[in-house]
């Protein structure tokens, strides 16, 4: 799906020129986008070794993750429990939190995305900067949780971008997105040998 | 605290100043025919001593037989209030009159009613969907969705 701005007057053109675009990328997303990033296991598994100075890369941008909190539902509370003082996030170099998605590395889908702002959150991981991950976090982001079958939820975040971690839970506490973060760092420092969460069975 | 208005004294007067308008009254609502409604609203609002000035909701219900509207109305200066209902037997194409001109607060209130249940407000300055996006298909409180 490929977003241009024409040109609107009344909101009424608005408004079709956005159901225009809901309705095309509902259609584009009938299935889920595969992760990436697969090719890390399959590398590793073909016994490719990464080069020291891209491991010392990978190392500096794992501990220097700047997270764009997009928090639509409940699970934005556990996001925000968990990155004040008792959960303590900047323990991982993610203290600051970017509203801006130019200025973000990793967005956190918190919560559940409805068709409608489907749209949006495309717009915003398109806006992001290379490179970048997505955390889809709770049971909404994953797979549309309970509203799966509804008539205005995506079913799974998944849909309409690729996803480097799922965090499951309704909602998830804070230790599990914590956890997540662990996985996701593993995941940018390849460090896949050597770790059973990553590595395909 | 609000006063909630009888609903069978306000529907005698209602019935005395807008003959056939009034189907049937209850303690606290008043039930009216849906062509009337855009009358009695305006005699609610600029009757002296009533002066139900403020539409607090209007929300629909499906029934499967008929769609119920119930509007809840109060007055700012006699701190009193009373809920409207009235009932559309019409499925496929359910009209009722807008009451925007009356009370501006309806003004979401029956777009959203239009998006939900695909209920015509006839007079509506800008009918169209509002929770959900345009070309949707289908209304998704009917009974019948899906």
């Amino acid at each position: 799906m490929e977003i241009v701005r024409p040109e609107v007057n009344t909101p009424q053109e608005a408004d079709a020129v956005e159901g225009a675009y809901i309705n095309s990328l509902i259609a584009d997303s009938t299935s889920a986008i595969p992760d990436p990033d697969r090719w890390i296991d399959e590398a590793v598994h073909r016994n490719v070794f990464l080069t020291t100075t891209d491991t010392i890369l990978a190392w500096g941008r794992q501990r220097s993750i700047f997270p764009m909190l997009f928090a639509t539902a409940c699970c934005g509370m556990e996001v925000i429990s968990m990155s004040v003082s008792r959960f303590d996030l900047s323990r991982f170099g993610m203290d600051v939190v970017r509203f801006s998605p130019r200025q973000a590395d990793v967005m956190i889908i918190a919560g559940t995305i409805t068709w409608k702002m489907a749209l949006a959150t495309r717009m915003i991981y398109d806006q992001m900067a290379e490179p970048k991950w997505v955390v889809a976090m709770g049971a909404c982001a994953i797979s549309g949780g309970t509203f799966r079958e509804s008539y205005s939820v995506t079913p799974g975040v998944n849909r309409i971008m690729p996803v480097d971690v799922y965090i499951p839970g309704c909602p998830p506490k804070p230790e599990a997105v914590i956890f997540g973060i662990n996985r996701l760092h593993a995941k940018i420092i390849k460090g896949t040998m050597d770790d059973p969460m990553l590595s395909k069975p | 605290m609000t006063v909630i208005t009888s609903g069978e004294e306000l529907g005698k007067k209602i019935a005395e100043a807008i003959p056939g308008s009034v189907v049937s009254s209850d303690k606290t609502s008043v039930m009216l025919e849906s062509k009337s409604l855009a009358q009695v609203a305006e005699f609610l609002k600029n009757t002296p001593g009533l002066d139900f000035n403020y539409l607090n909701f209007a929300t629909a219900v499906d029934y499967i037989d008929y769609f119920e509207l119930v509007y809840r109305v109060l007055s700012m200066e006699h701190n009193h209030s009373l809920i409207l209902k009235t009932r559309l037997y019409d499925r496929e194409n359910p009209a009722v009159p807008s009451l925007v001109a009356i009370w501006r607060s309806a003004y979401f209130q029956e777009r959203e009613m239009f998006d939900m249940f695909g209920i015509k407000f006839e007079g509506h300055p800008d009918l169209r969907r509002l929770l959900t996006w345009e070309g949707f298909q289908g209304y998704p409180l009917r009974r019948d969705y899906l």
